[in-house]
């Protein structure tokens, strides 16, 4: 940093010693320090994907056991919901809208771009908070908004959006509840746009001195390329709330074709609409969101396997170049989501092509992470453990996606369990096992204290064995025609007979799952006052980050640091130790 | 703590932190335009009949409310200039006058609103009020946080003259960046709308 930085070192202090007097709310609520809220964000995200999943496991008992009452719990959800324990088809088509809603945006983006890159990146930079603090915390609380009209969706009359998380007009149009997640979005919307806009600013102005590009950690880019998707793939989503928005309230037709006909009845609308346009306009965020799903995650899997396997990444350049490449072609792959609706062969041919190009980056830096183990002598604590749970994780969601990616195999998996089992496997042994890896990771410089690690190990291998008993028999129901989105699980229909006990098992797995989250709930909060005490760098790591104490004071850094290296220098040869950081000159 | 960059233009990048900013948002707010514009573009073609915007839209109080914001864009880099010379009093003057331009174009655009209302045309009529009423409304809204911030930089903002000249000039072209944005979706929004 050159010479205004310079002069921060003892303004931070100055300005420190004013800070201690800010009120409890100052400090912890609203709070401008980025390490606050990425805490919040973090613990947020937490909780909604607690919830997402408690909506998941009521779901899984219904898909178990169609019709069967269930015991206790079912009676505490209402007579409107669950008369006698019994599962409505209504409630289920809540649970499963609000399931993938909740999940996607008060989950894992919130706790992978608004958790991990508020909290790390700009440590990771050298800089000493977010580029516009303010803003930042105006994210959390759009986002805290936003999560709340979800929330509170459940409970007004006519219950939560029951149309999917994909909202397909006209239905969504016409369906109860819609309202309500149409103005949640349109919070959540807003916090990823300014939330966006601070990151690339931050990134891009806010660096150390000699930090430059190649230098990053490749989590710094992961989360730069993930916001240039957030800024630009967003507002189009936004449009479409907007305008279907107007057509539910203002009785507009964007999305209503003429003579549709309701329940016997035609509708009174002017029509001319196209329902097309919104699968359009959400797909054009929506996949591209599927990358802001997974970037970050990679980004963290990067940051982890090189810290223990002690050597640095294998063709970093090229895992940096796939990842801007990877950024722009997820804007024009969207239309692979919509083979059914009887686009022309051109179209179809055009997307199925971008869609198998856009593989290339994905297999780039999944290959060169699996190259990086080779030859490392790889500790295996509990972030490592996560991180390469994650690689052949992510491996079978990527693969198993290739299929879908050409029209002609869509045509019969289109909208079967085999999606579902193909995405989870993306995103939930997946990404959130590369989210526990970051937890692991950076739980000691957050609270200067690590967390347990058997209860670590327990919690990594129970979650892995069940993430599969859960996801690989839905590719097995999923190839035998069993549509996504049927209440009983199939058991109406004769051809799913043979693979109905498979929705058992999955279930199961699903309970049990959660059981074996418990030792990280208990983990996460004894370790904050009972944990192993570390120092500023307790994995011997090399990014800048660790030149901060732990946990770092507001302003972060005693003395502004210095990048004098790349971010990777692991074991060189000739060196006193086998890490060099980045901030040792 | 300080952060970097607020008013020093850091010496690689060439930009202080509110420019970059404030581009990255305008080019979230072209993708929103942008999408409902393309909306626009597939709904009329895909409609078998689609109506003239002159034969139902009011054309003379669109071109006047063209003029309006256009006036207005040029007081506002007036502001600016005012501030770059130094002259507060001069700033206050052209800020006021972009604000008042702003209201100008909201009360025209109220008669108009309120005009079509009353010969029963809603967005509910048809598929052209609906994208006029949409795009034009968003527009509005955006005119109107415009004036917000360019009222604050007027009244109470202003204040950051004293401490820091360089800072405040830095957040009124900001302002400006965003209002001149305004302008420009109203200069597509005019003849897509009003003319063809």
């Amino acid at each position: 940093m050159s010479q205004p930085v310079a002069a921060v070192g003892p303004v931070t202090h100055a300005h420190e010693a004013r800070h201690e007097e800010l009120s409890f709310l100052r400090k912890y609520v609203f709070s401008t320090d980025h390490k606050v809220i990425g805490i919040q964000y973090a613990i947020t995200a937490l909780l909604f994907l607690f919830c997402g999943f408690s909506l998941m496991m009521l779901m899984r008992w219904q898909l178990a056991y169609p019709g069967a009452a269930l015991p206790l719990l079912g009676r505490l959800l209402g007579e409107a919901r669950m008369p006698g324990g019994t599962m409505l088809p209504d409630f289920y088509n809540e649970l499963g809208a609000m399931h993938g809603t909740i999940m996607v945006f008060l989950g894992v983006v919130p706790l992978a771009v608004g958790g991990f890159g508020n909290f790390v990146v700009p440590l990771q930079i050298g800089a000493p908070d977010m580029a516009f603090p303010r803003l930042n915390m105006a994210s959390y609380w759009f986002l805290f908004l936003g999560g709340v009209t979800m929330l509170a969706s459940f409970f007004v009359a006519g219950g939560a959006a029951q149309s999917g998380w994909t909202s397909y007009a006209p239905l969504a149009i016409i369906a109860p509840g819609q309202t309500m997640w149409l103005v949640g979005m349109i919070f959540l919307i807003t916090s990823s746009l300014l939330g966006a806009m601070n990151f690339i600013t931050t990134i891009i102005q806010l660096r150390a001195k000699g930090l430059t590009f190649m230098r990053f950690p490749f989590f710094v880019w992961a989360q730069l390329v993930t916001s240039f998707l957030l800024l630009l793939a967003f507002p189009p989503l936004e449009a479409a709330g907007v305008m279907q928005l107007m057509d539910r309230l203002a009785g507009t037709s964007f999305f209503l074709p003429s003579g549709l006909v309701v329940s016997g009845q035609p509708l009174t609308v002017a029509g001319g609409g196209n329902p097309l346009l919104w699968q359009h306009l959400f797909w054009f965020l929506a996949h591209p969101e599927v990358y802001v799903l997974i970037l970050p995650a990679m980004g963290i899997v990067a940051e982890v396997i090189a810290n223990n396997t002690r050597k640095p990444l294998w063709g970093y350049r090229s895992m940096v170049y796939s990842i801007i490449f990877l950024g722009f072609m997820s804007f024009i792959v969207w239309a692979h989501h919509m083979f059914m609706t009887g686009m022309g062969t051109t179209m179809a041919a055009f997307f199925q092509t971008t869609t198998m190009i856009i593989s290339i980056p994905s297999v780039v830096i999944l290959t060169a992470l699996v190259i990086s183990l080779w030859g490392g002598s790889i500790r295996f604590n509990t972030p490592m453990l996560f991180a390469l749970g994650f690689l052949p994780m992510f491996g079978i969601g990527g693969l198993t996606g290739l299929p879908l990616a050409f029209n002609i195999a869509d045509i019969p998996l289109h909208d079967t369990y085999y999606v579902i089992g193909h995405f989870h496997y993306v995103v939930a042994p997946g990404t959130i096992f590369a989210l526990f890896a970051g937890i692991y990771y950076w739980y000691p410089k957050a609270t200067g204290r690590k967390m347990n690690e058997t209860l670590g190990r327990i919690h990594f291998a129970g979650s892995f064995v069940c993430m599969n008993v859960i996801f690989m028999p839905m590719f097995f129901v999923g190839l035998a025609g069993v549509s996504r989105r049927l209440f009983d699980g199939g058991a109406s229909y004769a051809f799913a007979q043979p693979v109905l006990h498979l929705n058992v098992v999955s279930s199961w797995g699903a309970w049990i799952l959660a059981l074996f989250q418990l030792p990280f709930i208990v983990n996460f909060f004894w370790s904050i006052r009972h944990g192993e005490q570390t120092g500023q760098n307790p994995w011997e790591a090399t990014t800048l980050e660790w030149a901060a104490p732990s946990p770092p004071p507001h302003g972060n850094f005693l003395v502004a640091p210095e990048a004098h290296r790349g971010p990777y220098e692991y074991s060189v040869p000739g060196a006193a130790r086998d890490f060099l950081p980045q901030f040792e000159a | 703590m300080e952060i970097p960059y607020t008013v020093e233009i850091r010496r690689d990048t060439g930009l202080t932190n509110g420019k970059i900013g404030i581009w990255l948002f305008l080019a979230s707010e072209v993708m929103l335009f942008g999408a409902l514009f393309a909306s626009y573009i597939l709904i009329r073609t895909g409609a078998p009949q689609w109506p003239r915007g002159d034969t139902i839209l009011n054309v003379p109080l669109a071109t006047f409310n063209t003029l309006v914001l256009i006036s207005s864009s040029v007081t506002m880099v007036m502001a600016w200039a005012s501030l770059m010379r130094r002259r507060l009093g001069t700033f206050r003057l052209y800020m006021g006058a972009t604000i008042l331009l702003g209201f100008v174009f909201l009360t025209v655009k109220y008669f108009e609103y309120s005009h079509k209302f009353h010969d029963d045309l809603f967005p509910s009529t048809n598929n052209f009020l609906a994208i006029y009423f949409t795009l034009t409304g968003l527009h509005m809204l955006h005119v109107f946080g415009g004036m917000c911030v360019n009222a604050y930089l007027l009244g109470p903002g202003s204040k950051l003259w004293e401490t820091n000249p360089k800072w405040f000039t830095n957040r009124v072209e900001n302002s400006g960046l965003f209002w001149h944005f305004v302008d420009l979706v109203w200069i597509f929004l005019f003849p897509t709308l009003y003319l063809l």
